[in-house]
């Protein structure tokens, strides 16, 4: 009796507890990964992105993420799974996530789905952002050309997608820009991470003379490369100064915190899904590493005069006249490459030694 | 064009090594019949224990010592499953992988921010001042010679020992080794462990000397690709060593191409196919005597052994 006295009181407690208005629990933000997050990197960007994210909203929101997440039917699971649970915002950060996201945001349309690098979304629930990399390329382009003495500049890359074209092509443009002599060639090691491979085709850059190196695979075997090599080459993804305190004379960092922060706080506060972008270092999702203090000081203030220009918008790294490799003009003078020239960026300009990979 | 030569070639017999170790390792392995596929799982095992105890105690020749350990400890789980309670090998071999891949990347974690001090090659003295060829072939790592000792070991141990004829005996049929004696069981675990050794040593030489640094991705397949060129080899030595090399030889050479800046239009896909390509082709090209296959491969390979 005694017993079941003590429980009825503990029910009701129970219940009037949950009939009485609570602080809102935190939102689940979750994030899916294609890589394992490491130190440096495409992933690793974006996960210092979230977590600066999650102390900006300290308390509003707990974040999530799930690292090494293959493009595919698994990554349509993981998604499915953080929708189940209640997550309010997922955003999913590779391009091969893009079809997956879009089949389970049909599904839940109360959750927003922002997908990076792709080009698919719809008008409700689903959305993309990306951020305009070749700005960063161009200034490191810049400073190769300067640095340069051989003219041979080398660039490792993963798979010729226009995404890896279009950052070629501004490095190149930026390079021919102040050194109309250097020319740039380029080692496709077709994996996105492979330091054996990514390391044996920088020395072998750096065995045919090239003595800048510049790479768009996701390690940083080539800045270690160019470091035990004493030469000079810029990062990708992230700063990679403490793999290569000498090598590194800039880069190119990805900076998606402030996105994240803006769009988190947009979705919770009821005011839809932000508009689809791609953002430059005009919106902070762009930078340049710091120039180490081999780049001379004339060739530092030109790069920061440039870096102001680009995001002041009076100046695009691709205003024609933009001629390929075999002389034909693509955009002629005058003009500024539409966004979707560049996105289907299909052929090498002017100053890039290598042929183009397909035909 | 002989720097550019000289370069080739040194990047070859650098691209080749941990391939010719870890390959090697499995050739005993196999020699005796056991099939052991995890070898990608041993090699990031072995090259994570190889970099954090390099890390830590600033000694390579410690870190060399923990991968062989590693490895070594992740074959003993394959032995004991599919020797001692002779689970399917192939089974166990492709878990052993996954697993090792896994249980790597977890460990690994601390070790992902870090890198270690470039060590320099070791020119061995008086050898490497010879022009060119010593340029070549004695001015690299240690593990490059260690591999080079490794293939001699093997040979004289396989084919003019005692102790190698009852292995490969073990390989042919068990039931027979058996019969006149000997302990089938326990020599299969010491081959097994010995693969996982240079399994973990190959891992080492990775994450050690060639590009030093820890990410549970860097093996990048080349545990699968030492597991197939024993097979292709058709167990033996000799086209071990020429197959890890040609596929090494190849993979630089193709980038050689593609950084030299010359006008041909192939594309890189296909170049990066390459060395797989050439390998299978002269490995299977040399090897089309049916009746040699039949004379150096195990008969019994992959298949338990239950003692009478």
């Amino acid at each position: 009796m005694k017993n079941s006295l003590k429980l009825l009181a503990s029910l009701a407690v129970t219940l009037g507890l949950g009939l009485m208005p609570q602080a809102r629990a935190a939102d689940t933000i979750g994030f899916v990964y294609v890589s394992p997050v490491g130190d440096a990197g495409w992933t690793a960007q974006h996960d210092m992105a979230r977590k600066e994210m999650e102390k900006a909203m300290a308390g509003k929101v707990t974040t999530k993420f799930v690292e090494n997440v293959p493009e595919g039917p698994d990554s349509e699971r993981v998604i499915r799974e953080f929708a189940q649970n209640g997550a309010k915002v997922i955003f999913t950060t590779s391009f091969g996530f893009m079809n997956p996201t879009e089949k389970i945001a049909k599904l839940y349309p109360n959750i927003v789905f922002m997908h990076a690098t792709g080009y698919k979304s719809n008008d409700s629930n689903f959305g993309n952002y990306n951020a305009r990399f070749y700005e960063g390329r161009y200034l490191n382009g810049v400073i190769a050309g300067k640095m340069t003495k051989s003219n041979i500049l080398g660039y490792v890359a993963a798979f010729p997608i226009p995404e890896v074209i279009m950052g070629i092509n501004a490095f190149t443009r930026g390079a021919k820009s102040v050194n109309p002599k250097a020319e740039v060639r380029v080692i496709w090691v077709n994996s996105w991470f492979d330091p054996g491979k990514e390391k044996q085709a920088a020395e072998t850059l750096i065995s045919q003379n090239a003595d800048v190196l510049t790479h768009h695979t996701d390690s940083t075997a080539v800045v270690q490369a160019a470091e035990a090599k004493k030469i000079y080459a810029f990062s990708y993804h992230s700063d990679m100064s403490k793999y290569a305190p000498h090598a590194q004379l800039s880069g190119t960092v990805h900076e998606w915190g402030k996105y994240y922060t803006n769009a988190v706080n947009q979705i919770l506060a009821g005011r839809g899904k932000p508009a689809n972008v791609w953002g430059g270092m005009k919106e902070g999702m762009i930078r340049i590493a710091p120039m180490s203090s081999a780049v001379p000081k004339d060739v530092q203030t030109m790069v920061t005069g440039l870096a102001d220009k680009i995001k002041a918008g009076t100046f695009h790294p691709f205003t024609g006249p933009v001629v390929d490799q075999d002389g034909k003009t693509r955009i002629p003078a005058g003009t500024t490459i539409s966004d979707g020239d560049l996105n289907s960026m299909n052929y090498y300009v002017e100053g890039v030694a290598s042929k183009y990979p397909s035909n | 064009m002989t720097p550019l030569l000289t370069a080739i070639l040194i990047a070859t017999i650098i691209s080749g090594t941990p391939l010719v170790i870890a390959a090697l390792g499995e050739l005993v392995v196999e020699k005796s019949g056991v099939l052991n596929l995890g070898i990608e799982g041993m090699m990031a095992v072995g090259a994570l224990a190889g970099f954090a105890v390099t890390y830590h105690t600033g000694q390579a020749g410690l870190g060399i010592l923990a991968a062989m350990l590693a490895g070594m400890a992740l074959s003993l789980v394959f032995a004991v499953l599919a020797l001692t309670l002779m689970a399917n090998q192939v089974a166990c071999g492709l878990a052993l992988s996954i697993a090792g891949l896994g249980l790597a990347g977890f460990l690994g974690k601390p070790y992902e921010a870090l890198s270690l001090p470039q060590i320099h090659p070791l020119p061995i003295p008086i050898l490497a001042d010879i022009p060119i060829v010593g340029t070549i072939f004695f001015h690299h790592q240690i593990l490059v010679y260690v591999s080079w000792a490794l293939f001699a070991a093997v040979m004289v141990f396989l084919y003019k020992t005692r102790a190698g004829l009852l292995v490969r005996a073990i390989g042919e049929s068990p039931h027979s080794a058996h019969a006149i004696g000997s302990n089938v069981i326990a020599i299969r675990y010491a081959a097994t462990l010995f693969g996982g050794a240079m399994a973990g040593l190959a891992g080492a030489f990775m994450s050690i000397f060639f590009t030093p640094l820890w990410d549970e991705r860097m093996i990048s397949g080349r545990g699968w690709i030492a597991a197939a060129l024993v097979v292709f080899a058709t167990w033996r030595p000799a086209r071990v060593l020429i197959g890890a090399y040609l596929f090494g030889g190849v993979m630089i050479l193709q980038l050689f191409i593609q950084g030299s800046g010359w006008q041909i239009s192939i594309p890189s896909q296909f170049l990066s196919a390459m060395p797989y390509l050439a390998t299978i082709l002269v490995l299977v090209v040399i090897s089309q005597n049916r009746r040699t296959i039949r004379l150096h491969s195990p008969m019994s390979l992959g298949v338990s052994y239950r003692p009478d």
